[in-house]
């Protein structure tokens, strides 16, 4: 053993060649096994990072933080979801979630809350979106557990909302956040993908008024986002320049969650 | 082997001495036979250290290693979500991905988001390392021993009969056989292709281009699962002919040297620098 030793701190030439292959061997694996500690020390460190108020590890939000920077660099009004033909639309499309839909709807009291400032709120009734013009997407829809169905809806283009209403100004902050009429579903959307031609205020599946499950009488359908961020069943709108709460954000998911 | 042309230059040490006694062609080939039976013995029990594979190579496999560890596993945390795939005939399945024992032994249900979250943290690792993986081996002229020639796909046939001891004949080659460079080079060509699926999955819109190039969103999403599914197997062959291979050739991932008996004196001479 104190030969190795001694081996590992005599000149290469003064070694025979099977000295030279112990010492090269003893240096490298030391090597190794110093990085592979330090590599495995860093998973350890990772997985001990508690998980924050935003629902995971603080550098994994980090990391998603930075994503959404870059990523969103490439969201661009230009790139269009692809549209399908009415005919390919699933006519049973997938209800994956109630949230926000438990309490029952009295639809006629019904109203859409739009918060301009403090004080300063929009009440909006149905008849006040359905006047504005018509948009219909038929798009595959993608939720984020990994399914895609083609669906076909109709509604209010949100930037022909934000502008029949007069709204530029609210619309110049940098997120929206959208809320069920109880409170328990929320989402946050930066303006920029609720500013995208294909984002609507949908108040028709496949031709018809809402149902209930859809999320009647007006839901969120934004094409450049997963299903998590496509609101069932508007209560209140707003606008501000901090991240608006969102449901799944809190649970983990990406805030930004553009496809 | 000693190469007649190379003579000149190979006979410097004990070697050297060796007098030459005349300097037509057929002598030379005696005094080379005479020298060859003469220190033959001796020759084959000493030991050469002969460069095997440079430091970046090294560096940019063993990061690979545990980072496509993390992808994958991430990937099933993910994939669980919408875990539909199998392989069947008509309504009879033959492999199911993956039965519910596979998920509970594995502890992968339930954790969608952090899988979301690890994966698209460790896909700039994979993809940086690749990058330099790839860069590396363009510029330093390693791609000259990775890249398959036309004969190669014939040879490996050879080197897969070899392996399973069904024939004899081993075909002559560099750093990798035949095999090795056809396996390896479709490991780079699988790592572009699960980042460009990758990418399709997860910016269909943006990169909308992308994703019909791989036949729209559902064919992206089987082809990164194939990939995946494809490293599994790799790694699987890959242990297998490490262990078969043995500590000389395992020694070399790490120290980048491997201990060669031959009679080439001065490949020991560079190495001893």
């Amino acid at each position: 053993m104190t030969n190795f030793l001694k081996n590992i701190f005599t000149k290469n030439s003064k070694l025979s060649t099977d000295q030279l292959i112990i010492k090269k061997t003893i240096i490298s694996f030391f090597i190794f096994f110093v990085f592979a500690g330090a590599a495995f020390w860093g998973w350890k460190w990772l997985r001990h990072q508690t998980n924050s108020a935003e629902g995971t590890r603080k550098p994994l939000r980090a990391a998603l933080d930075v994503n959404e920077a870059i990523f969103a660099k490439i969201l661009s009004d230009k790139h269009l979801t692809k549209e399908y033909d009415r005919s390919q639309a699933a006519q049973r499309v997938r209800v994956n979630g109630k949230l926000g839909l438990r309490n029952n709807l009295d639809s006629a009291a019904w109203s859409m809350y739009v918060i301009k400032t403090k004080g300063d709120t929009l009440k909006l009734k149905m008849d006040d979106i359905k006047k504005l013009p018509k948009t219909e997407v038929v798009f595959n829809f993608k939720c984020i557990e990994g399914w895609n169905q083609i669906t076909y809806w109709g509604g209010v283009k949100f930037s022909d909302f934000i502008k029949a209403y007069g709204l530029e100004k609210e619309s110049s902050l940098k997120y929206i956040g959208l809320n069920t009429p109880d409170k328990e579903y929320y989402v946050g959307i930066d303006m920029a993908s609720a500013m995208h031609p294909q984002t609507i205020l949908c108040y028709e599946m496949n031709g018809q008024p809402l149902p209930l499950d859809q999320g009647y009488p007006l839901r969120l359908i934004i094409p450049v986002k997963y299903g998590i961020k496509h609101l069932k069943r508007i209560g209140t709108l707003f606008f501000d320049n901090e991240r608006p709460p969102d449901y799944w954000y809190e649970r983990g998911y990406d805030y930004f969650s553009g496809l | 082997m000693v190469k007649i042309n190379e003579l000149q230059v190979s006979f410097k040490n004990p070697l050297t001495d060796f007098p030459f006694f005349c300097s037509n062609r057929v002598c030379l080939l005696a005094d080379c036979m005479l020298i060859t039976i003469l220190y033959l013995p001796f020759q084959l029990n000493m030991k050469k250290i002969v460069k095997k594979h440079p430091l970046a190579i090294r560096w940019f496999h063993w990061v690979n290693f545990p980072v496509l560890g993390v992808m994958i596993w991430s990937g099933l945390l993910i994939y669980w979500a919408n875990g539909v795939y199998k392989i069947g005939f008509g309504s009879k399945t033959l492999i199911k991905f993956f039965p519910k024992s596979f998920y509970e032994t594995l502890n992968l249900k339930f954790h969608l988001a952090e899988g979301m979250a690890y994966h698209f943290l460790f896909m700039w690792l994979f993809f940086l390392n690749g990058i330099a993986y790839v860069l590396y081996t363009i510029f330093s002229g390693e791609w000259r021993y990775l890249v398959p020639a036309r004969h190669s796909f014939k040879d490996a046939w050879q080197v897969l009969l070899h392996d399973l001891h069904i024939s004899k004949y081993k075909p002559p080659q560099g750093k990798y056989n035949a095999a090795q460079q056809i396996a390896y080079s479709a490991f780079i060509v699988m790592g572009i292709g699960s980042i460009l699926t990758g990418l399709a999955i997860y910016k269909r819109v943006q990169l909308g281009w992308l994703t019909s190039m791989f036949g729209g969103y559902k064919m992206s999403r089987i082809i990164h699962f194939a990939l995946t599914i494809g490293y599994v197997l790799f790694f699987l062959i890959h242990i297998i002919q490490v262990i078969i291979a043995g500590w000389n050739n395992f020694r070399a991932m790490i120290t980048g040297f491997e201990v060669v008996k031959t009679k080439d004196e001065t490949i020991s001479e560079e190495m001893t620098k």
